[in-house]
């Protein structure tokens, strides 16, 4: 399976992902998060484990098990790590150690390298012994709250390392190493993987679009966050000046009544203009892909954002990215050399004004934008750093293999 | 002749426990901070942008500019020329120094906006063989034109600072081999204003006179 990526990352870089994997042989790493399906971690780990698995690594997967009450303590958790107010008792915290006390009797967590993601199953390193242990925090902790963050660091503590997906998401008083690892999208999947050009058109003639024309298009969910309005708004200033058709495309709202109004106000803002396209799509990842590759520029108009991997997912299809200047977007794009940061409506406007009218500039970017993804964010560069972390010796900043 | 063996490196990046939203606090940082987080800060542009340079400028200086909006004191740190400087802790210093020099007390403590801090990062280097080796000088110019480029930078750019050296170690072996001319002209370089591919077609270049 990881020789597949070989026509992508080349087949040096093959040879020393399968010789890093190879110090690993011998040793049994086990995973555990909350669920096998649904959210971003159980996705990359999907993808994950059988690369890994046809490194020769003997890698595993398991998952904590709580009933109702410890599943609403740990969304509680998450919106007060997340920074949202909540209220706890005492009773809240002794769910939450109970329920991972009895998963530590249920799970075999004497593997050599044990990986926990996210808070929920966190206090299973109660059960450490010599061997290695080590957390993956998903969340930005810089606002959480701190007694729900203050009983969670008795438990960080006693992990040999954590990760965190960006800087700013890590707490200056963590005291155990802290690693950077950047998300990641696979290349190969249905989202990224290169498409039949035939397929490409048949998608934008389904939906009335026409691909000849310049196409600007946002794919994220119908959320304020990502600010569609204010992408209408610059759409309509670079109307007025060069030909384009926008689309808006993201995923369905419906259990999510704040997401149905903002859809409901996207429509309005739309108002008669046939050539805004308001696109509610069921989870379908082919379509999704095919509209990012007949786009001629893609914005990421965000006013708050994590990471924002759709960026990723469009410069590794060659396109120009007109992205929000916030959170993990930054380390995306670096203005003007593969892609354009904004900070307005009218900067969005004017920069894609440039990038219709200068296809050679946009093709520039575009082309620095896909490089950048293919030595930063695609899996195999994840699955190398997870590896390297595991191999981290206490005290040693450089290793000799 | 000595066998010249190429390596190359990985690095897995660690975030420090040190932050800075003023120049103060990136003064302070600086002087807690372990040198090889100077090391990090100064070239990850290059590794990352190996393939498409000429890279922006090193994070202090990068940072100075976007988030503190600091342009002049921004270029001073961004021209300090580390191919002067053998020793990391030695550089470390050069940059308090000329951050100091050229900032007064109420610049320094300018604040930048909330989510744009400086965070400083280090890494841990793993080195590794490419298997590629050469015996002689005609075997290193083969060898030199199909190298990956991340060995180029490794043998040119960490080499030097992670041994406290004042030469890289192409220059390094070409001294030791009685190739003196080749290494002192390496040493005229400032590999830091060329991309990884044209270092290549320079170094081939240079030793095609040679063999």
């Amino acid at each position: 399976m990881i020789d597949n990526y070989g026509s992508i990352i080349g087949e040096k870089e093959i040879i020393e992902l399968k010789s890093i994997a190879e110090k690993l042989k011998g040793k049994k790493i086990l995973n555990v998060n909350s669920t096998f399906k649904g959210g971003g971690v159980a996705e990359i780990l999907n993808k994950m484990i059988p690369i890994m698995e046809s490194m020769g690594i003997n890698i595993k997967w398991d998952i904590i098990k709580g009933d109702a009450d410890f599943y609403g303590v740990t969304k509680k958790f998450h919106n007060a790590l997340h920074g949202v107010k909540e209220n706890f008792s005492a009773e809240d915290f002794e769910i939450f150690l109970q329920t991972n006390n009895k998963n530590i009797e249920k799970i075999n967590l004497d593997a050599d390298i044990v990986f926990i993601h996210d808070p929920q199953p966190i206090a299973l390193v109660n059960a450490k012994k010599n061997n290695g242990w080590f957390w993956r925090c998903h969340i930005d902790l810089t606002n959480s709250d701190e007694k729900v963050y203050n009983f969670l660091k008795q438990f960080i503590s006693k992990y040999d390392a954590c990760v965190f997906s960006s800087p700013y998401f890590s707490k200056t008083d963590i005291e155990i190493p802290q690693y950077l690892i950047f998300p990641s999208i696979d290349p190969m999947s249905d989202k990224n993987k290169e498409l039949d050009d035939k397929l490409i058109e048949k998608v934008f003639f389904d939906f009335n679009i026409d691909i000849k024309r310049p196409i600007i298009t946002q794919i994220s969910r119908f959320d304020r966050l990502k600010d569609p309005i204010g992408v209408i708004k610059a759409y309509k200033m670079v109307k007025r000046h060069v030909d384009c058709q926008l689309v808006l495309a993201g995923g369905g709202a419906d259990d999510d009544p704040e997401g149905a109004k903002v859809y409901e106000e996207v429509l309005e803002e739309k108002k008669d203009d046939p050539d805004i396209h308001i696109l509610m799509l069921a989870q379908n990842d082919i379509l999704i892909n095919a509209l990012q590759r007949g786009s001629t520029v893609i914005l990421q108009k965000s006013l708050k954002e994590g990471f924002g991997l759709t960026i990723s997912e469009a410069l590794w299809k060659k396109k120009p990215v007109i992205a929000s200047n916030v959170g993990g977007i930054r380390y995306q794009i670096t203005h003007k050399y593969n892609g354009l940061l904004s900070n307005s409506i009218e900067g969005t406007a004017h920069y894609i004004k440039q990038l219709i009218e200068n296809p050679e500039y946009a093709a520039y970017l575009a082309l620095n934008g896909r490089n950048h993804v293919k030595e930063n964010f695609l899996i195999t560069r994840h699955i190398k750093e997870y590896m390297l972390m595991f191999l981290t010796e206490k005290n040693k900043d450089v290793i000799y293999f | 002749m000595s066998i010249f063996e190429f390596k190359k490196n990985i690095h897995l990046v660690r975030i420090l426990n040190v932050k800075a939203v003023n120049i103060d606090e990136l003064i302070a940082g600086l002087e807690k901070i372990p040198a090889n987080s100077v090391y990090y800060h100064t070239h990850r542009f290059l590794k990352q942008h190996q393939s498409v340079s000429p890279e922006p400028p090193n994070d202090f200086a990068y940072w100075i500019e976007k988030a503190l909006n600091m342009k002049k004191l921004s270029e001073i740190v961004a021209s300090v020329n580390i191919l002067e400087f053998g020793k990391l802790s030695e550089l470390k210093r050069k940059y308090i120094e000329v951050i100091k020099e050229n900032t007064t007390t109420y610049e320094r403590q300018k604040k930048c906006a909330a989510n744009e801090e400086f965070v400083f990062m280090g890494c841990n280097t793993f080195i590794v063989s490419t298997g590629q080796k050469a015996e002689n000088l005609s075997e290193f110019y083969e060898k030199i034109k199909f190298i990956e480029s991340n060995s180029i930078y490794f043998h040119i750019f960490e080499s030097r600072l992670r041994l406290d050296s004042n030469i890289n170690d192409f220059q390094s072996w070409m001294l030791e081999n009685k190739y003196g001319k080749i290494a002192e002209e390496m040493g005229k370089w400032d590999p830091y204003n060329m991309t990884v591919e044209n270092l290549r077609n320079k170094i081939l270049n240079l030793i095609r006179k040679h063999i």
